[in-house]
């Protein structure tokens, strides 16, 4: 439709011809930094691993098979399903999911909040919202560790106020690891949103609650469908990368148990020196993720079409 | 004329010291910055370091590119053997290091790099683990504080990050060798460290020294020189050297292969045998030298500390490395352990 619109079509004819010449940098982009690094993956999930690190130019399902199948400590039990990195990826999934309800739940009156101030109000809680993500990431897990330890202040104010006797005991648990997740990637949810909410008319809500429409109405049938693109940014941007965290669950879960991140970054880094596994843990972690989209994807359109 | 001279001087200078260079791959918290500026003072060779956090990610990072981006790399003494094995070092005739005698004979004649070809000693020291006194008061000359621990210390224990050190601490607490391929003892290994995690909090090896400090953690595994640190910054701990024995280790200078600055590696190699340089060294790591005639310039505290000086008769180990089919099984153990 676009190209029908006066200006489009001139605007298409100065570049006729020139089209695949303008759009080389795009596609050099998209080769050199993520085709080329995703089909090495794939590649070397189908090979052979070599001792401590590196692979041998062999094609083999080892990896996958690894993956999927329980073969005993030993190697030679029969083979049955094997749960151990399901159940890695679970709990990861699991984590960064609760981790984009929680920065849904913040972020979007946060995000509300601000596209309802006067513009240089707006532009001072932005400003806010970001300075605290100038600072390298691992910094401020670290810190987020130094406030929740048993000897930190939190703890210490907790009990000084006599609103506990004891410390909380929140470090190394799952609910540190949230808690990391969360701090990490809330302004991913918040900015989206804002985005989205910046550009509401706010007269559609007018116009609503004329017609008799309830507030709770008026957000689920007016708000929400306008602001959703920018919800469902938010939501990948925060669930993509906590899936593949790995320094909160380290540095404040204890790295007492695998996730998705710690668990590839061991097969290069570690011990193992797993590389195929490595490799092959990371294109099904990128398989489940593409499923997910796509599904939303389709399930886009046909609501669309109905 | 004369501010053209001047910045082409600036320029040459400029050229020459990029010419004298060094590049260091190293251990975090492992060399005091007075050392590289006292070699800089003395050659001019300009130092840059990268660290690393454990022998595997040095291999690793090694064997993903980074050989011939640096000139040395400190492994500790089993990578020493699995580096060579590999073909990742380069050798260095005795000409070429005039300070190899200073060596101590223990450490000149050593099984991973026999007649020291690639590499010089840079420290050893223990590996066990240290205890909260004010927490608990009782014998902790036992492995079992950290796989069978009592009641005071259970739930408030670090172990460190690495498989190799913490399954072979663990293969000493049940008295069975280390790249054993017995499937009853790989059992018995396998069943004592699932039972034994939950009274661990925290896995961590670069946070080993902060977690006794702070107070997060009442026990935990640590190398001595780290133990002596922590001691040093106020933490009421003892190291223990366990009935059971003490994994040793010794980490080198190893002279990578093609290092892009060879001659600088031998010389910076040559300077870190001269004893006062590894007493300086050894003041900051607070481990040993494996150099002679170090004491004059230890400090005495660093030279009678308790961790440096292990008992008169106590057990020591080193991590082997393990063949490929039987390290197979450990990694298993390792995975199912951190599943």
């Amino acid at each position: 439709m676009a190209a029908m619109a006066p200006g489009g079509a001139s605007g298409s004819d100065i570049y006729k011809g020139n089209a695949v010449k303008l759009l080389l940098p795009t596609w050099l982009v998209i080769g050199v930094f993520l085709l080329i690094p995703v089909m090495l993956m794939a590649v070397y999930s189908f090979l052979t691993k070599e001792f401590r690190g590196g692979v041998i130019w062999e094609f083999t399902l080892t990896a996958y098979d690894q993956f999927f199948l329980n073969r005993g400590l030993f190697g030679d039990d029969p083979a049955s399903i094997e749960w151990t990195y399901i159940g890695i990826f679970w709990r990861s999934i699991w984590q960064a999911g609760l981790a984009t309800i929680l920065c849904l739940l913040i972020g979007f009156p946060t995000a509300w909040f601000i596209a309802t101030r006067d513009a240089r109000m707006r532009t001072v809680w932005l400003l806010i919202v970001t300075v605290p993500y100038w600072v390298n990431l691992l910094i401020r897990t670290v810190s987020m560790k130094f406030l929740i330890r048993d000897e930190g202040p939190l703890n210490a104010a907790l009990m000084w106020s006599g609103i506990i006797d004891a410390p909380l005991g929140i470090i190394n648990t799952n609910l540190a690891v949230q808690l990391g997740l969360f701090y990490s990637y809330l302004p991913f949810m918040v900015l989206p949103v804002y985005a989205a909410v910046e550009r509401y008319d706010f007269s559609l809500s007018e116009a609503a609650a004329d017609l008799y429409a309830s507030r709770w109405t008026i957000l689920r049938l007016v708000i929400l469908p306008v602001v959703k693109p920018g919800i469902i940014a938010g939501c990948i941007l925060v669930f993509v990368p906590s899936l593949g965290a790995f320094l909160a669950p380290d540095l404040l879960g204890g790295a007492k148990s695998f996730m998705i991140g710690s668990l590839i970054e061991e097969q290069f880094k570690g011990a193992a020196g797993n590389w195929p596994f490595g490799a092959a843990s990371a294109m099904i972690l990128m398989a489940i993720v593409m499923i997910v989209l796509l599904a939303y994807a389709r399930s886009q359109t046909r609501e669309t079409r109905t | 004329m004369n501010k053209f001279l001047a910045t082409s001087l600036v320029a040459l200078t400029a050229s020459a010291a990029q010419a004298q260079e060094l590049k260091l791959y190293n251990w975090f918290e492992y060399m005091p910055q007075e050392l590289l500026d006292a070699f800089t003072e003395e050659t001019g060779i300009a130092v840059t370091m990268d660290t690393y956090d454990s022998n595997e990610s040095l291999l690793a990072s090694l064997k993903a590119g980074k050989l011939g981006a640096y000139d040395i790399a400190v492994p500790g003494d089993y990578m020493v053997k699995i580096l060579a094995d590999e073909g990742m070092l380069d050798t260095f005739a005795p000409e070429e290091m005039p300070n190899l005698g200073n060596i101590e004979t223990q450490w000149l004649t050593v099984p991973f790099d026999e007649g020291r070809k690639s590499s010089v000693p840079y420290q050893w020291g223990s590996t066990s683990f240290a205890v909260n006194r004010e927490v608990f008061d009782g014998d902790i000359q036992d492995t079992a504080i950290i796989f069978d621990p009592p009641e005071e210390l259970a739930g408030k224990i670090n172990v460190l990050d690495t498989s190799g050190e913490l399954l072979t601490l663990a293969s000493m607490h049940l008295g069975i060798p280390q790249c054993t391929s017995d499937r009853e003892q790989l059992k018995a290994l396998n069943a004592l460290v699932t039972g034994a995690k939950p009274d661990w909090a925290s896995f961590g090896s670069d946070v080993a020294k902060d977690v006794l400090t702070s107070g997060d953690a009442a026990a935990g595994m640590i190398w001595s020189g780290f133990a002596a640190k922590a001691r040093g910054e106020g933490a009421p701990i003892e190291y223990a050297f366990p009935r059971q024995g003490v994994i040793v280790w010794m980490d080198n200078l190893a002279l990578l292969k093609d290092a892009p600055n060879r001659d600088s590696a031998l010389a910076f190699m040559n300077f870190m045998l001269e004893p006062e340089n590894a007493a300086t060294l050894t003041n900051y790591a607070q481990y040993s030298a494996g150099v002679t005639g170090v004491t004059e310039f230890l400090d005495p505290e660093v030279a009678d500390s308790p961790e440096a000086n292990p008992p008169e008769g106590t057990k020591t180990v080193f991590v082997e490395a393990c063949p490929e089919d039987i390290q197979v099984m450990y990694d298993a153990i390792w995975t199912n352990l951190k599943k």
